[in-house]
């Protein structure tokens, strides 16, 4: 039995991790990746790892280094499929990995699965060479190769000009950079991004850099369809209004071969839920969000969560709230109070809610779906399925997925549960919290059955007798 | 002022849906009052099976019409006569098999005896360990997803009200009838017949009725689209395994292996103990299974009383007070059993009897 065990080792696991190993807890930290960064600091592929060190690296690196050094107990490419509560004996979580421990038990459990992408689908969504952004910065941090061609990048926020400018310096060519917001959006949020100059430089220095290599910036403007018979081969651009609907009689086609976009990073929330944790919606915090006190506890006894998935406020704060995590589970298993001075998050906590402020949702989005444009990939469901449902009285999520199977697949939903609801919201004028989530179940993620235990003889299996005639 | 309904029927399942619209018909207004969304409880959850292999002897009549009634509804409820096999593994189990599927052929079931070699011909993905097997042409299954969708569209269609969201908080005596509440909202109807599965002893204590229900909480999973490993629908001798291959190519598994949780506390969650168990089952009777991925285990819960037949007729010998619940094979029989009870509402006589709920009810026999 561990006394934490920590899901995610972005910087705010790895914190959260290390501290509470400093206090004397025994700490199992989890991941997916190969080792340590999260998608922030997502390490390099082993092959390329003489390539120039960047900045960005270099905090991924140093975080890499300490958790090295703590002899914390660590399993990476190892993905946890489930999270159970025994009564009061804390959590069994359920791995599936390439070690044969299939479970693990814990007192208690520091959730920081960080963020996941908003991408509202248009036609040609589906096309071979239209990425994420974040999944863009997550292939060029891996790898060090910057999108195929010449590269529209496209969406809300400072991504878009991160990733744009990130696509230059590794060599690539960006045709176009189209973000949704307005050059005032941005103003507004100036007084908010002073309080952080050094990130705001960071900042400018992406947009210059875009300046001087006169990459033409499309303000106000979004990606109304994506071109092409078997791959991209171009996309075509719309100005939009004030509540982001495309603007008619405003399109321009462009030629490209890859297409970078995102609308904003919502909570990764499938674990906190999985564990019964109430969760409510915050469109200032990226969306639907775990109900925790300041230190990062939720609901439910033993869980806790910290980092982008607790809300989205970026690097700055993730390394915070891990530790401030790591605090509450030190004093809820010591039962003492660690007496620790808290740093002052508020600042930084103002600093990413106003990044994430020029990303939220605005109504005119829904303009960009057309009725034939699918909406769930994994089951070819189109928004003309899902009005239908609705219209036909589906009036929650569950309802819309049951009727059609939208959110049936492989994905569980992963993609499309924000658009879904954004079309229930859209016909019912109901609000996002009556629309709720599809219910939150097992595995986390598709789990080969093989993988879930060990093999049992047929004699051995705890058949519990028989069921009435 | 409020609307007075003739009735207030409380669940969106199959049992409410499927009574509202029997009384909507025989000229009653009803209304339907679901906590959450229409058909997302058991009716929705459950593994879609239509088995006459899995049925009690005596509801086997109630099954057999209910099978005919899911014909009828056809593809609008993704209905498939697949034929399906009951397997042995063991001399103990086949031994059971052979008592128990004797029984269900004398009640009316169309069930056969067949060699473990004439399954694997029909059926060569299966494993070669079986050592007894029986078959039944008529099994097959329906999409539960659907359940939903389907019973909306049909009140509607016959323009039966119904509130969604609609939790009951508390039911109390009006006049000559009932007002039904959900916290502030409230409804009033002449009569009320509770269709709430695994609620339904929540609600009858409401109106000051102690019924010994109890829940079970049935897991099933489901599987990504694979090759297609087999077409009939798969059961075990103990009836601890269904399984069946839609033509999506997804596999739903299912048996009623136990998951945790109680209808008060919300959905159920599932035993990860018991989950690999019913999984490793499924493996070991298609070994094909091994790499296939599992998308989704959840679990529903399945209400009944401690002989296991259903709850069927008047609630405390009150008259305008009914309930409709605890109908093992549920899902099956649903359709039947809830126009059985639409009629007994509306004071005709039934074609099969009903099950009276202030019978004494003692443990049932489990062999």
């Amino acid at each position: 039995m561990f006394d934490v065990v920590v899901i995610g080792a972005g910087p705010a696991g790895v914190n959260a991790a290390i501290d509470a190993h400093d206090q004397g807890l025994s700490v199992l930290l989890i991941d997916e990746g190969r080792d340590a960064g999260g998608q922030v600091w997502r390490p390099k592929s082993a092959s390329i790892i003489k390539a120039p060190v960047t900045p960005t690296e270099q905090k991924g690196e140093h975080l890499r280094e300490r958790l090295r050094k703590s002899n914390i107990k660590r399993k990476f490419e190892t993905r946890v499929w489930h999270i159970e509560k025994c009564g009061d004996d804390g959590w069994i979580i359920g791995l599936s990995g390439p070690d044969d421990e299939k479970q693990v038990r814990s007192k208690a459990v520091i959730i920081a699965t960080g963020a996941q992408e908003r991408v509202i689908p248009v036609n040609g969504w589906t096309l071979p060479g239209v990425l994420g952004l974040a999944g863009t910065t997550a292939l060029m941090k891996e790898n060090l190769l910057p999108p195929h061609g010449r590269s529209i990048v496209a969406g809300t926020g400072p991504l878009v000009f991160y990733v744009a400018s990130e696509i230059l310096r590794l060599g690539g060519t960006v045709t176009a950079i189209l973000t949704l917001n307005s050059k005032l959006d941005w103003f507004k949020e100036l007084p908010t991004m002073i309080l952080k100059p050094q990130l705001l430089f960071q900042g400018l220095n992406w947009v210059l850099s875009l300046y001087l290599k006169r990459i033409p910036i499309y303000w106000r403007t979004g990606i109304k369809t994506v071109e092409g018979d078997n791959a991209v081969e171009g996309a075509t651009i719309t100005k939009v209004d004030k509540n982001w609907a495309p603007k008619q009689g405003h399109e321009k086609y462009i030629p490209c071969e890859s297409v970078c976009y995102g609308q904003g990073l919502m909570p990764e929330i499938s674990a906190t839920r999985l564990t019964g944790a109430n969760h409510h919606y915050d469109e200032k915090l990226g969306g639907w969000v775990p109900t925790i006190d300041e230190l990062g506890r939720t609901s439910e006894k033993g869980i806790y969560a910290c980092g982008d998935n607790a809300g989205i406020l970026g690097v700055t704060v993730a390394p915070i709230s891990g530790k401030r995590a790591a605090r509450a589970v030190i004093e809820d298993l010591k039962g003492e109070n660690s007496g620790a001075k808290q740093s002052n998050l508020r600042m930084m906590q103002k600093f990413g809610r106003a990044m994430t402020a020029l990303s939220i949702s605005r109504s005119g989005l829904i303009k960009f779906i057309d009725d034939q444009t699918e909406i769930c990939r994994c089951e070819g469901i189109t928004k003309s399925d899902i009005d239908h449902e609705i219209t036909h009285g589906a009036q929650s999520h569950n309802a819309v997925k049951s009727g059609t199977r939208c959110g049936m697949g492989p994905c569980g939903g992963r993609f499309c549960m924000d658009t879904v609801a954004m079309l229930t919201e859209y016909h019912t004028g109901k609000t996002r919290e009556v629309i709720g989530l599809p219910t939150a179940r097992p595995p986390l993620r598709p789990v080969i059955l093989d993988t879930l235990s060990d093999d049992l003889d047929y004699d051995d299996l705890p058949i519990p007798g028989v069921s009435p005639l | 002022m409020n609307v007075i309904f003739d009735i207030a029927v409380i669940g969106g399942g199959i049992m409410g849906c499927g009574a509202a619209l029997r009384l909507s018909e025989g000229g009653m207004s009803a209304v339907v009052l679901e906590q959450s969304d229409i058909g997302q409880g058991a009716s929705g959850v459950n593994a879609g099976t239509l088995s006459m292999q899995i049925k009690r002897v005596k509801l086997m009549s109630y099954a057999i019409k209910g099978h005919e009634m899911w014909e009828e509804m056809g593809d609008r409820i993704g209905f498939h006569r697949t034929g399906g096999y009951t397997l042995a593994f063991s001399d103990k189990e086949a031994d059971l098999l052979h008592e128990r599927m004797t029984m269900k052929k004398e009640a009316g079931a169309n069930i056969e005896f067949v060699s473990p070699d004439k399954v694997i011909s029909s059926e060569p993905h299966l494993t070669k360990k079986i050592i007894a097997a029986s078959y039944c042409p008529d099994d097959g299954y329906a999409n539960s997803s659907l359940t939903g969708h389907y019973y909306r569209s049909r009140l509607k269609e016959h323009d039966v009200s119904y509130m969604e969201k609609f939790g009951v908080t508390d039911i109390l005596e009006h006049e000559d009838g009932w007002k039904i509440f959900s916290g502030t909202k409230v409804v009033v109807a002449k009569r009320i017949l509770l269709a709430a599965g695994g609620w339904c002893k929540k609600l009858a204590g409401m109106v000051g009725v102690d019924l010994p229900i109890r829940a079970r909480i049935n897991t099933v999973s489901v599987t990504e689209r694979a090759p297609l490993l087999f077409s009939s629908i798969l059961g075990h001798a103990t009836g601890l395994l269904t399984m069946k291959q839609k033509e999506n190519g997804t596999i739903l598994i299912g048996g009623g292996w136990q998951g945790k949780g109680t209808p008060e506390q919300g959905r159920g969650q599932i035993d990860i103990k018991n989950l690999i168990a019913n999984l490793q089952l499924a493996k070991f009777v298609i070994p094909d299974l091994a790499n296939i991925r599992v998308v989704r285990s959840w679990t529903g819960f399945e209400a009944n009383v401690p002989d296991f037949y259903p709850l069927a007729g008047k609630l405390a010998n009150m008259d305008n007070a009914f309930i409709l619940a605890c109908v093992r094979g549920g899902y099956t029989i649903g359709p039947y059993i809830s126009k059985l009870m639409g009629d007994f509402i509306l004071g005709k006589e039934t074609e099969m009897p009903l099950f009276d709920p202030s019978r004494d009810i003692i443990e049932g026999r489990l062999i």
